[in-house]
């Protein structure tokens, strides 16, 4: 490994460190997109046996190539832009939608050693990083020149905008607790088996952070923006490739905030249990089980819970859950100066 | 010319570029993502100096919250373009006079006065951490001026809330804790009556 590393370091020359970062980018983004494509079919799959119907299961055995030829069909599709829309800002929108959630990417660790950029301030990163996605809907919603897109795209812009202050609360939790914001050192502070991971000591946190992860991506139960009965989400008048590149974004999102979860609170790599069988599997394993486990749940909640009415939505934002964040945030910070604090930590 | 340098030259002539369009483009959206750009390059510029807390924090607070409510305002208000544009020509001279004379006094302040005061920061090894050492001056040397600005940034909220607090007894709300708490009675009435037919 190390001697093909060398001689195609020889051959790049002074172009190397960028070549190297792009490979490594690729290495992060292909199985990536590979890993969304393959949760729209398991999301299918699964909300349709939860339903009691199979699911797609024509396009290749058992449906298996559904999400090729749906990528395929919306890459032929026309790209329909609106009369009177802003055509540079239109087209704009989505790529500052999944740019943010591929960019956040950068400093996700999947193991000790394997993360693209070990940064101190990881955390704030992601969350700064995160933040600017919401600048594709509001766009997207202005731009298409449609008064439904529109308040769809000011109703999802608020939304994200709410929840965004609890689930940076329930990360103050997390980093307190850990005493750094490297998701890697926050892995590490979660060493051993499951019941030394933060999601007991910060349950509520964890609670707070998985809903409103599901707010943050506009998702069901808390999906406005497809709400068949009211159709006003920010993408009405997208089509196409335009519409795929959001499509993929949210998806993106949703892996990034399982991974997250998963890293942050249920012990990234760490092995479910610190003994025998459990710590022969690499960590890389544990830790995409852990991912699976989270994104199985939020397929679930799409399948179980029925959508939010607007205004409860922005109630259990700012007057249920910011409060709890707060006060469990005080909780923590008072039990730590305590013989109790070990527990915390 | 090391790397650095064209970095730093990179990001502030788009900077520059950025923050010309802010005055110049036609329309108001446009300029307030113009300032969206001019942030995100400021917090590239930051992130050259290592202060990576704050380009982080400016990216996220201005950029993430800030001008999104911004755009909000923006867009939802009807602006008319062409009456906004009126008397630029008029205003031209007084701001000219006013943005040289600021371009004259910040360029005093960082050639002859700071020469002396402002260095540029001595670089620090990959581990060291820009957020710690910032948390730790603001909780201990500068924790009495740190509580003022929030105790300042408290009144602010109060008063902001105060001054736009109005009761709107026409607008209909929910009550949740009724709607949770609700009985069968409250809704459902049982009627106790003889059945009309008997037994067919």
């Amino acid at each position: 490994m190390n001697e093909l590393v060398m001689t195609l370091q020889g051959f790049f020359g002074f172009a190397w460190p960028l070549v190297y970062s792009m490979a490594k980018i690729v290495a992060i983004v292909a199985p990536l997109m590979l890993g969304l494509a393959y949760l729209t079919y398991a999301e299918r799959k699964i909300i349709g046996y939860m339903q009691v119907r199979i699911g797609p299961n024509r396009v290749g055995p058992k449906g298996w190539l559904q999400p090729i030829a749906d990528g395929l069909k919306l890459l032929m599709k026309e790209i329909v832009i609106p009369a009177g829309a802003n055509k540079g800002i239109f087209l704009l929108a989505p790529v500052l939608a999944i740019g943010p959630a591929l960019a956040a990417w950068a400093v996700v660790p999947f193991s000790p050693e394997l993360v693209l950029a070990n940064i101190n301030a990881s955390v704030l990163y992601i969350m700064a990083i995160t933040s600017m996605g919401v600048y594709g809907i509001v766009l997207a919603g202005w731009a298409s020149n449609s008064k439904y897109a529109f308040l769809g795209g000011m109703r999802a812009a608020a939304q994200i905008v709410s929840y965004e202050i609890a689930m940076g609360f329930a990360l103050v939790g997390v980093l307190m607790a850990a005493q750094s914001l490297n998701l890697g050192e926050i892995v590490k502070a979660q060493q051993g088996g499951v019941f030394n991971w933060y999601w007991l000591p910060l349950f509520p946190l964890f609670i707070v952070y998985l809903i409103s992860g599901l707010a943050e991506l506009n998702r069901a139960p808390f999906d406005v923006v497809e709400g068949e009965s009211e159709i006003i989400g920010f993408h009405v008048e997208y089509s196409g490739m335009s519409f795929a590149i959001f499509f993929l974004a949210e998806y993106a999102n949703m892996i990034l905030v399982a991974t997250l979860t998963s890293l942050m609170f249920l012990g990234g790599w760490n092995p479910l249990f610190d003994f025998a069988p459990f710590n022969w599997i690499p960590g890389i394993f544990w830790l995409l089980a852990k991912v699976l486990f989270v994104l199985f749940l939020f397929l679930w909640f799409r399948a179980t819970f029925p959508r939010y009415r607007y205004d409860q939505i922005m109630r259990l934002g700012w007057k249920v859950f910011i409060p709890v964040t707060l006060v469990w945030i005080v909780v923590v910070s008072a039990a730590m100066q305590t013989p109790f604090g070990y527990l915390f930590h | 010319m090391s790397f650095e340098t064209l970095v730093f030259y990179f990001l502030a002539s788009i900077l520059l570029f950025a923050g010309l369009r802010v005055v110049t483009a036609r329309h108001p959206v446009h300029a307030a993502l113009f300032l969206v750009l001019s942030f995100f390059t400021g917090a590239g510029l930051w992130l050259l100096l290592e202060a990576e807390f704050l380009a982080i924090t400016l990216v996220l607070v201005y950029i993430g919250a800030v001008m999104v409510l911004f755009l909000f305002v923006v867009m939802m208000l009807n602006l008319n373009i062409d009456k906004m544009r009126q008397g630029f020509w008029d205003n031209l001279p007084l701001a000219a006079f006013v943005g040289i004379l600021m371009a004259i006094e910040m360029t005093l302040v960082m050639t002859v006065v700071g020469r002396s005061v402002v260095t540029s920061p001595e670089s620090h090894a990959a581990n060291y951490s820009n957020t710690k050492e910032l948390g730790r001056l603001l909780y201990t040397d500068y924790v009495y001026p740190f509580e003022l600005a929030a105790v300042i940034l408290l009144v602010a909220i109060v008063a902001a809330i105060a001054i736009t607090m109005r009761r709107r007894p026409e607008t209909k709300h929910q009550d949740p804790a009724w709607q949770v708490s609700v009985k069968r009675e409250d809704r459902v009435r049982l009627i106790s009556m003889p059945a009309e037919k008997k037994g067919e």
